[in-house]
C-alpha cells in the first residue's frame, strides 16, 4: 500500500526527466561538440584562458556570501528573539523587496551610486567634499563608487541577502525552546548557549543560505553589467556573451557553463559533508 | 547592559532594513518626478501613472507576468504537493537520488537552467519539424504545425520547472511532522484513502503548501534570467521589459508600475497579517 | 534514439505550445526586430489600422545580439533591421530572403545613393531604413574644451569620464581610425595594435565602462562626459541636454546604413513586405525622422525634413543639427562604410573583445 502512494511522484519524475535532466544532457552534448559538428575537446582546451574570469567570479561571490552571512545571521537571530507579531512583520519586510523586480532595484542602486548620483549629491550638499578637500588638500568632487568591483559586490549582497536570512531564521525559529532552557539551567551563559546549542543547530540553515547566495552570485550577469559597467567579465557575462551576446558560440558557452556547474556542485557537496542532513535545503 | 544590547540590536536591524528599502524608496519617489531624470527632483506629477495605462508594451508584459506566474504557481503547487507525497512514501533508496535531481534547479545557476532549457527547446523544435513534415506527408487527416518557436508555452514550462522544487521543499517537512497514525485512524473510522487525504492529510500540510505556493509565485515574478532565455522573441515579462529599458533610459513609467505592484502586495500582506493576528487573539481569548 | 526522444517530448509540449503559439492562426501579423528607440510608435498603430496586420516590435541590443538570437533559432522574426556589415555576413550565410520588390513600390523613393551598396551589390535583399555617421559626443561643460579627434577616447586627460562603446566593431574601429588604418583592415597586426590602444586606455582608467544604449541616460545626466555613438542618437540626447556636442573626428569615421531585411525563415513574408513598403513612404519617413533623429534614405523626406520640423515644432531647425543628422558630402567623403570581414578577422575581433573583458 505504501508503494502505491509513491506513484503520485511518477508524473513529476517524468517531468524532471524531460525538463531537468534532459536540458543538462543537452549542455553536456553541446560542450563536447565542435562548432562545425563532431565530437571534440577543443571547447575545454580554451578554458585555461578564462581562468581569470573563474577566479574573479568565485572571489567576488565568496566575498558577497561572507558579507551576507555576517549581516544575515545576526538579523535572523535577532528577529527570532522578538515577539511573534514583530517576527511576522519582520519576515514580511524581508520578503517584500523581491516583489519589486531585482533589475529595477539594481538600477536604483545605479542612481544612488553614480558620480552624479544621489549619494554623491548628498555628500556635496552637506559639504563633505569641501571639508575633506580642505583637510587633506585633495581635489575630490565625488566618490567613485559606480562601475567598481565594490559596487558589484554591493549589488550581490543587496539582491541575495533575503536568501540568507530566510533559511537561517526558519531554522532558529523552529528550535526547541526547552533545549535552550536546559542549557541555561546547566549553567551556560548566553554566549555559551549560543555557541554550544544555537550555532550548531542552525548550521543546516546557514548551509542552505550560503548555497542560495553563492550560486546566483557566481553566475550573475545583469548586476555586473549595470553596476560594474561591463569592465570586468564575470562568468555569467561570459556565458551570456556566448549565447546571446557579441561572441556567439553556444558550444563554448555550454562548456563554460558545464565547468562552472561542476565546480559549484563539488563545492556544495564538500560543504554539505560538514553539515549532514538528508534534505538540507530549508526554506520558510 | 542588557537594555543597551537590545537597543544596539534594534539599531542594527533598522540599518539593514534601511539598506533593503533605500533603493525601493528612491524608485517610488522618482515615479512621481516631473522629469525623466533619475537623480534630480523636478516637482510632483502623476503624469507617469497616466502614461502607464496607455503603454501597450508594459501592460502586455504585466499581464504576461501575472498570467505565467499564476499558472505556473497553480500547476507547480498541485504537482509539487503530489510529488512530495509520492517521494515521502518512497523507500529511501529511491527517494535520495530523486530528491537530489529535484534540487538541481535550485542549486543550479539560473543562467545554466535558462540556457539548457533553451538548448532543449531549440533541439526539440528541430526534431519536431522533421517529425511534422513526415506526419503531414503520410496522412491528410490533420496538419501539424511545422514551425514551432519559443513563446508563452516554453516560458510556462520553464517557470513550472523551477517552481516545483520550492513547493516540494516546503511540503516535505510538514509531511514528516504529521502524525502517521492520523491516516490510519481515519481509515479505521471508515474513510477511503481519498477521503483521508482530503480531510486529514491536506489540512495538516496546508501551511507548507501555502508557503510553497507563495515562494513559487514570488520567484516567478522576480525571475528574469530564465525567462530571458526561454520566452523567445514574441513574449516579454515585466522583468524583460525592464532589462530592455535598462539598456536605454529607463522610463519612470516602469517605476510607476512597480510602485503600484509593490503597494498592492504590501496592502494584501498587511490585510492578511492583521486578520491572522486578530484570529489568533480570538483563539487565545476563547482559551482563557 | 533521437526520434523517440522527440516523440516523448512532443506528447507533453505540443499541447501547451499549440494552445499559445499557434493560437491566433487567422490573424495577420508581422514580427519586427529593430533597435531600441528606433521607430516612432505612432507608425506601428497607423500601420495596424491601415492594413489590419498586427505588429510585434522587438528590440535587440546590438547587431551581434540580433545575429545570435537568429542563429540560435527559436525566434520568429520576419523583418530585421541590421547594419551594413552584418547584412553582408547574413547574406553570405543564407539567412536572408530575396525580396519581391513588386510588393514594395515605395522602394522607388529611396535615393539611388543608398542602393546597390557593397553589402548587397545587386540589391536583392535589402531596403535601407536609416543612415548616419559614427562620431564623438561630448559635454564641453565637463571636458572644459572642444574635441575633434579620436584621441579623446584614449587620452588619460579624460580618465574616468569616457563611456566606451560596447560592441567590438565600433570600439576597435574607432581605435583603427585614430591610428590611421582602415576600419576594414584585415591585417592582424593593425587590429592588435588598435586593441592594445583600447586595453591600455582601459588599464589606465580612462573608461567608466563599456556601454551601448545606456549612454543616453549617462550622457544626458552629465554622468559621462565623452562617448562615441551614432549621430541620430546624439540628436535624441541633445533634446534633453542641449550642452552636448557631436563631432565627426578629423581622422575620419564610419558611415553606416541600417537596412530592413526579411529572414529566409520568415513565416509572414507578404506582411513583412507590406511593412517595409509602409515604412518607405515619405510621410512615414518624416514622422520617423522626427522621432528617432536618424536620417532617412528617402530623398524626398530628407529634403522636406527641415520644413516638416518647422511645421511640427513651430520653430526652424538649427542648420548645424541638420548637418549632424544628414552629414554633408564633404564629411561623408572622409568616412568609410564597414564591409563584412572574412571569418578569421571576425574571430579575431571576438577573441580580442573577450580578452578585453578578461582584462
Amino acid at each position: 500500500m505504501k508503494n502505491k502512494r509513491s506513484l503520485f511522484a511518477v508524473p513529476y519524475v517524468g517531468w524532471m526527466a524531460l525538463f531537468v535532466v534532459a536540458p543538462i544532457v543537452m549542455v553536456v552534448i553541446y560542450a563536447f561538440t565542435a562548432a562545425g559538428g563532431g565530437l571534440t575537446l577543443e571547447n575545454f582546451s580554451r578554458m585555461g584562458s578564462y581562468a581569470v574570469v573563474f577566479t574573479r567570479s568565485f572571489h567576488l561571490a565568496l566575498i558577497a556570501t561572507a558579507i551576507c552571512l555576517l549581516i544575515g545571521y545576526p538579523v535572523a537571530y535577532m528577529i527570532s528573539r522578538e515577539g511573534p507579531g514583530l517576527q511576522r512583520v519582520a519576515m514580511m519586510l524581508i520578503m517584500l523587496p523581491m516583489w519589486m523586480n531585482f533589475l529595477l532595484r539594481t538600477y536604483s542602486w545605479m542612481s544612488i551610486l553614480e558620480n552624479t548620483g544621489l549619494l554623491n549629491r548628498f555628500f556635496s550638499a552637506i559639504g563633505l567634499f569641501k571639508l575633506l578637500n580642505t583637510v587633506f588638500g585633495t581635489d575630490l568632487e565625488y566618490f567613485a563608487m559606480i562601475n567598481t568591483k565594490g559596487a558589484v559586490v554591493l549589488g550581490m549582497v543587496y539582491n541575495y541577502l533575503p536568501f540568507m536570512i530566510l533559511p537561517i531564521y526558519s531554522v532558529i525559529a523552529k528550535m526547541d525552546g526547552s533545549l535552550l532552557e536546559a542549557a541555561r539551567d546547566l549553567g551556560a551563559n548566553s554566549f555559551g548557549v549560543f555557541r554550544k546549542v544555537i550555532l550548531p543547530l542552525s548550521l543546516p540553515g546557514v548551509l542552505s543560505g550560503v548555497t542560495m547566495v553563492f550560486v546566483p552570485s557566481v553566475s550573475t550577469f545583469a548586476i555586473s553589467k549595470l553596476l560594474g559597467g561591463s569592465n570586468e567579465l564575470l562568468l555569467g557575462d561570459l556565458i551570456e556573451q556566448q549565447f546571446l551576446g557579441t561572441a556567439y558560440n553556444p558550444y563554448l558557452g555550454s562548456a563554460i557553463a558545464l565547468v562552472m556547474m561542476v565546480i559549484v556542485v563539488v563545492c556544495m557537496a564538500l560543504m554539505n559533508r560538514f553539515g549532514e542532513g538528508e534534505e538540507q535545503a530549508v526554506m520558510l | 547592559m542588557k537594555r543597551g544590547g537590545i537597543f544596539l540590536n534594534r539599531v542594527f536591524m533598522a540599518l539593514v532594513f534601511l539598506f533593503l528599502y533605500a533603493p525601493i524608496f528612491v524608485l517610488i519617489v522618482f515615479s512621481f518626478n516631473n522629469s525623466q531624470s533619475r537623480t534630480v527632483w523636478n516637482g510632483f506629477t502623476l503624469h507617469w501613472y497616466v502614461e502607464l495605462l496607455q503603454d501597450r508594451q508594459i501592460m502586455n508584459a504585466l499581464s504576461t507576468t501575472l498570467l505565467v506566474s499564476l499558472l505556473a504557481t497553480l500547476i507547480a503547487t498541485a504537482a509539487g504537493t503530489l510529488a512530495a507525497i509520492g517521494f515521502f512514501n518512497m523507500k529511501k533508496r529511491w527517494r535520495t537520488p530523486l530528491m537530489t535531481v529535484n534540487n538541481i534547479p535550485m542549486t543550479n545557476a539560473d543562467i545554466v537552467t535558462g540556457v539548457s532549457l533553451c538548448l532543449l527547446f531549440v533541439a526539440f523544435f528541430g526534431e519536431w519539424e522533421v517529425f511534422a513534415r513526415w506526419c503531414n506527408s503520410v496522412q491528410g487527416l490533420f496538419r501539424l504545425p511545422v514551425r514551432l518557436h519559443m513563446g508563452f508555452g516554453t516560458l510556462l514550462i520553464a517557470h513550472i520547472t523551477f517552481n516545483i522544487p520550492y513547493v516540494i521543499l516546503n511540503v516535505m517537512p510538514k509531511l514528516r511532522q504529521m502524525d502517521k497514525n492520523l491516516i490510519d485512524a481515519a481509515q479505521d473510522l471508515g474513510c477511503t484513502w481519498m477521503q483521508a487525504f482530503w480531510k486529514v492529510v491536506l489540512p495538516e500540510i496546508k501551511p507548507g503548501i501555502v508557503s510553497g505556493a507563495l515562494i513559487a509565485f514570488t520567484m516567478s515574478v522576480d525571475d528574469f534570467i530564465i525567462s530571458y532565455f526561454t520566452a523567445g522573441s514574441g513574449t516579454s515579462t515585466l522583468a524583460m521589459v525592464v532589462y530592455g529599458m535598462t539598456k536605454l533610459r529607463i522610463s519612470p513609467k516602469i517605476n510607476a508600475i512597480s510602485s503600484l505592484l509593490f503597494i498592492t502586495v504590501l496592502t494584501l500582506l498587511i490585510i492578511v497579517n492583521v486578520r491572522e493576528a486578530r484570529q489568533e487573539k480570538q483563539i487565545a481569548q476563547r482559551r482563557l | 534514439m533521437k526520434k523517440t526522444f522527440a516523440v516523448l517530448l512532443a506528447l507533453t509540449m505540443a499541447l501547451t505550445l499549440c494552445l499559445t503559439s499557434c493560437g491566433g492562426g487567422g490573424e495577420r501579423i508581422v514580427n519586427v526586430c529593430g533597435w531600441g528607440e528606433n521607430i516612432d510608435p505612432e507608425l506601428i498603430s497607423q500601420f495596424e489600422q491601415e492594413t489590419g496586420i498586427k505588429v510585434n516590435y522587438q528590440t535587440a541590443e546590438s547587431n551581434e545580439t540580433m545575429y545570435a538570437l537568429i542563429k540560435q533559432g527559436g525566434t520568429d522574426y520576419d523583418v530585421i533591421v541590421p547594419s551594413d556589415y552584418m547584412i553582408g555576413q547574413m547574406i553570405e550565410e543564407g539567412l536572408l530572403a530575396e525580396l519581391n520588390y513588386d510588393n514594395i513600390p515605395n522602394f522607388e523613393l529611396i535615393d539611388s545613393q543608398y542602393k546597390n551598396l557593397s553589402y548587397d551589390p545587386e540589391n536583392k535583399y535589402t531596403v535601407p531604413y536609416t543612415w548616419g555617421t559614427l562620431g564623438i559626443i561630448y559635454n564641453p561643460t565637463i571636458t572644459g574644451g572642444e574635441i575633434d579627434s579620436w584621441c579623446a577616447l584614449f587620452d588619460a586627460k579624460y580618465a574616468g569620464q569616457v563611456g566606451m562603446i560596447g560592441n567590438p566593431r565600433d570600439a576597435i574601429g574607432a581605435a583603427l581610425l585614430y591610428l590611421g588604418y582602415s576600419v576594414n583592415t584585415t591585417s592582424e597586426a593593425e587590429i592588435r595594435e588598435a586593441y592594445q590602444l583600447i586595453a591600455d586606455a582601459k588599464a589606465s582608467g580612462v573608461y567608466q565602462g563599456f556601454f551601448m544604449d545606456q549612454l543616453y541616460d549617462k550622457m544626458e545626466a552629465g554622468e559621462t562626459a565623452v562617448c562615441t555613438y551614432y549621430a541620430g542618437d546624439f540628436l535624441s540626447m541633445h533634446e534633453n541636454n542641449p550642452d552636448l556636442r557631436f563631432v565627426v573626428p578629423k581622422e575620419g569615421s564610419n558611415w553606416f546604413v541600417d537596412a530592413m531585411c526579411v529572414l529566409a525563415s520568415a513565416e509572414h513574408k507578404e506582411e513583412a513586405e507590406a511593412w517595409i513598403n509602409f515604412i518607405c513612404k515619405t510621410d512615414s519617413c518624416l514622422a520617423n525622422m522626427d522621432f528617432i533623429w536618424y536620417a532617412s534614405p528617402n530623398a524626398e523626406a530628407l529634403e522636406q525634413y527641415p520644413a516638416y520640423y518647422e511645421e511640427v515644432n513651430g520653430e526652424p531647425m538649427d542648420p548645424a543639427l541638420y548637418a549632424v543628422m544628414a552629414a554633408p558630402a564633404d564629411v561623408l567623403a572622409n568616412c568609410e562604410a564597414y564591409v563584412n570581414l572574412p571569418a578569421e578577422t571576425l574571430a579575431l575581433y571576438t577573441d580580442l573583445w573577450v580578452e578585453l573583458g578578461i582584462g
